[in-house]
């Protein structure tokens, strides 16, 4: 748009008032929040040894995990959909015919690149079956890249290490449980 | 000339077109719903999903008086007068109720289902379907049917078109399947002990308007949404069906017919079909390499010193034989000529080795598996007569340097299957310097003095001249793996041509210089051209 579009409205800055110009009542209302902070409670902790507290834990969104269903057995179903929705192209994911008789497609191998994710939640969004759901778990480290490749294995024990303090959202939604 | 009116709008149609009112509707831009009804096979009408008003306009009152009920536009012929009406309240009213039928006994299970995103259920359902579900249903695993070993059934995804029961009665003509059981409990089925098992089975697949049938190379193996596809030319025989290469990041995962009304109407067999997987084969050769000697190894050349020390090479063994593979397209046919000509103008041109498998089969339904089983040996023979009128088999090129009339010779294959045998490939043992370029290692490349690589399927662009003399040109679907040269860049290349290898220019040329290629000098449609009547149309205006 070029400035002389007649969309663009001009407005003209406001002159100085007294108090502006004097300059010192807004040097007093600075200190004052200055001030303020020094009295006021701590809101920093001291990370790793004291752990930062999170709001929500259900709609944190932190480390991914692969739930399992009732028999135990991975939930996902290899549908592909979180790796549609994926803005950052981080999850890989290989389908191959399931080896139980009630299920008809499973993941082979499912990998996120922890890395490479942006944690936007879409990937939970998109899930027609609950399967892949964000925990509250917000420390990820890792040594190498390698590392951070999150695979299945890994992204099922993510879920049995939370499942206890972060139940599914949704137990009782779908035929897949 | 008859004219049809489609929802107040009047086309005229050919007087002595054969349409149903599904086609003629489709000329004035109004797509009607249908699941049973497919142009190559019989008309049954069962799906229910074509309905729509019609009525005739009396040609002297201009009166216009409709049908009291729906009817199947399928199996509604259109005549001079016919009014169809597509969009009433009617109409929209009973497609919502057929969708909501078709619900009822459907699994929902589109997570997993390898149709989602090309499901027509999916996409009427979307478009005619009611908002909001009447029926109480519930998501559930599909009941799953071996009937071949290319195609796999989900029994409770079929919505009872037919269309591949009628497939194999009417254009394979085997007649596997079947409807078993009556009403509600309908089931596709195969007879006990005929599997599906033809060779054009996979056109089922393609058929299925929803998920029922599977193809199980390409079960599971990627969501459709993931994929281009690229409008191309089977290599698999000398018909040269037009075909969809579907592709992910250089990697092929299906190919798809595409329909030609003049070379394989909506079919393609499944040799074609499955036909692709050598190009992602891991023994495929990769990178230029060149033996001092017979007796050392193969050291690796940049392709930048292939251009100069090829021609080098070549030039210094002075007499030279070159085999044109019918596997090259048109374009790198006429360069790779070019080339050679300009190393050796005395250099014998031959159509190199055309593999041949049984006979041709031809199917009840008029589709033809042709036993020549290379696209372009009709294109390369072309090229080759502009160059040399005596146009020379590979046979005549062994027995040219048995005989001893040549010092080095140049051979170029790009066949999927292993082609030549020890005895034939001792014939050029003795030669100063042998360029053999192909995409497996064979006997030959084991005395190759220059072993380059072949460009596979789809990873060449150009044209491709089948049986019944129809050019039809295509471009590169997808990239070759690291270290090849598709035959076209390294022939552009050693022909001093600047910038990328750009087919259309090098078959502009082609045309522009020749009578027998004049009709590919235009946009080439994407049915192709056939070089004869354009020949004929040339000489009489």
């Amino acid at each position: 748009m070029k400035p002389t579009d007649a969309a663009v409205t001009w407005i003209e800055e406001k002159p100085l008032g007294l108090a502006e110009r004097l300059y010192l009542p807004l040097f007093v209302q600075g200190l004052t929040t200055t001030a303020r902070h020094l009295v006021s409670p701590k809101v920093t902790v001291s990370y790793p040894e004291q752990r930062p507290k999170v709001g929500n834990p259900l709609i944190y969104r932190g480390v991914h995990r692969l739930n399992r269903d009732t028999e135990g057995r991975v939930k996902c179903v290899a549908c592909f959909l979180c790796a549609t929705a994926c803005p950052a192209h981080c999850i890989d994911i290989v389908a191959t015919d399931s080896p139980w008789p009630d299920r008809e497609k499973y993941p082979e191998s499912f990998a996120i690149d922890e890395l490479r994710c942006i944690f936007c939640g879409m990937c939970e969004e998109a899930c027609p079956v609950d399967a892949i759901e964000l925990t509250s778990l917000l420390d990820l480290t890792g040594k190498s890249r390698e590392e951070m490749i999150f695979d299945k294995e890994k992204l099922l024990s993510v879920y049995d290490m939370t499942k206890d303090s972060e139940p599914m959202k949704s137990a009782s939604l779908g035929g897949t449980l | 000339m008859p004219t049809v009116i489609v929802d107040g709008k009047e086309i005229e149609i050919g007087a002595d077109e054969r349409l149903n009112c599904i086609e003629a509707a489709r000329r004035a831009g109004a797509e009607i719903p249908h699941y049973c009804w497919h142009p190559g096979l019989s008309v049954v009408a069962s799906c229910r999903m074509c309905l729509v008003e019609t009525g005739t306009r009396d040609a002297a009152t201009g009166k216009i008086s409709m049908m009291p009920k729906l009817v199947p536009a399928c199996q509604t012929p259109a005549k001079d007068g016919t009014v169809i009406v597509t969009e009433s309240q009617l109409v929209k009213e009973s497609r919502a109720r057929v969708e909501e039928a078709l619900l009822i006994d459907h699994p929902i299970d589109c997570p997993i289902c390898d149709k989602a995103g090309e499901c027509l259920l999916q996409d009427y359902h979307f478009q005619h379907g009611q908002a909001e579900r009447r029926a109480d249903l519930h998501p559930f695993t599909s009941r799953r049917r071996d009937v071949g070993p290319t195609v796999t059934l989900f029994v409770d995804r079929c919505i009872m078109c037919t269309r591949c029961v009628r497939f194999t009665r009417e254009v394979s003509g085997t007649s596997e399947l079947m409807v078993t059981s009556r009403g509600a409990k309908e089931e596709i089925d195969i007879f006990p002990g005929h599997p599906l098992d033809n060779k054009l089975s996979g056109n089922v697949v393609d058929l299925c308007p929803v998920g029922a049938l599977g193809d199980k190379d390409f079960l599971y193996q990627q969501r459709v949404w993931f994929m281009k596809r690229e409008a191309n030319v089977c290599g698999g025989c000398s018909a040269g069906c037009s075909i969809h290469t579907e592709h992910n990041q250089d990697t092929v995962y299906r190919l798809k017919p595409r329909e030609n009304p003049h070379v394989n109407k909506w079919w393609i067999c499944d040799d074609g079909r499955y036909g692709w997987h050598h190009i992602h084969d891991a023994s495929r050769i990769v990178g230029a390499g060149r033996r001092a000697s017979s007796s050392t190894p193969l050291e690796s050349v940049e392709w930048a010193d292939v251009i100069t020390r090829l021609r080098a090479d070549l030039k210094a063994a002075s007499r030279l034989a070159v085999a044109v593979s019918p596997m090259l397209t048109v374009e790198e046919a006429w360069m790779l000529c070019a080339v050679a000509r300009s190393i050796d103008p005395q250099a014998l041109l031959a159509v190199g080795h055309v593999p041949q498998a049984g006979e041709d089969e031809t199917f009840p339904g008029g589709f033809t598996i042709r036993a020549e089983k290379c696209p372009n040996r009709l294109g390369v023979e072309g090229v080759i007569a502009l160059f040399d009128p005596a146009v020379r088999s590979w046979n005549d090129l062994v027995s040219h340097v048995r005989a001893g009339h040549a010092d080095a010779a140049w051979i170029t294959g790009a066949y999927p299957a292993a082609w030549i045998d020890d005895d034939t490939a001792a014939a050029f043992a003795d030669l100063k310097c042998l360029v053999v370029q192909d995409l497996f290692d064979s006997p030959l490349t084991a005395l190759a003095t220059w072993k380059l690589p072949a460009a596979g399927f789809a990873e060449r662009a150009g044209t491709w001249v089948n049986v019944a003399h129809r050019a039809q040109a295509f471009e590169q679907a997808v990239r070759p793996p690291a270290g090849v040269w598709p035959e076209g860049r390294l022939y552009w290349n050693m022909l001093g041509r600047r910038g990328l290898y750009d087919p259309t220019a090098v078959r502009r040329q082609i045309a522009d210089s020749s009578a027998s290629f004049a009709a590919l000098a235009g946009e080439i449609p994407s049915t192709g051209v056939d070089l004869r009547i354009h020949q004929l149309a040339s000489t009489t205006s």
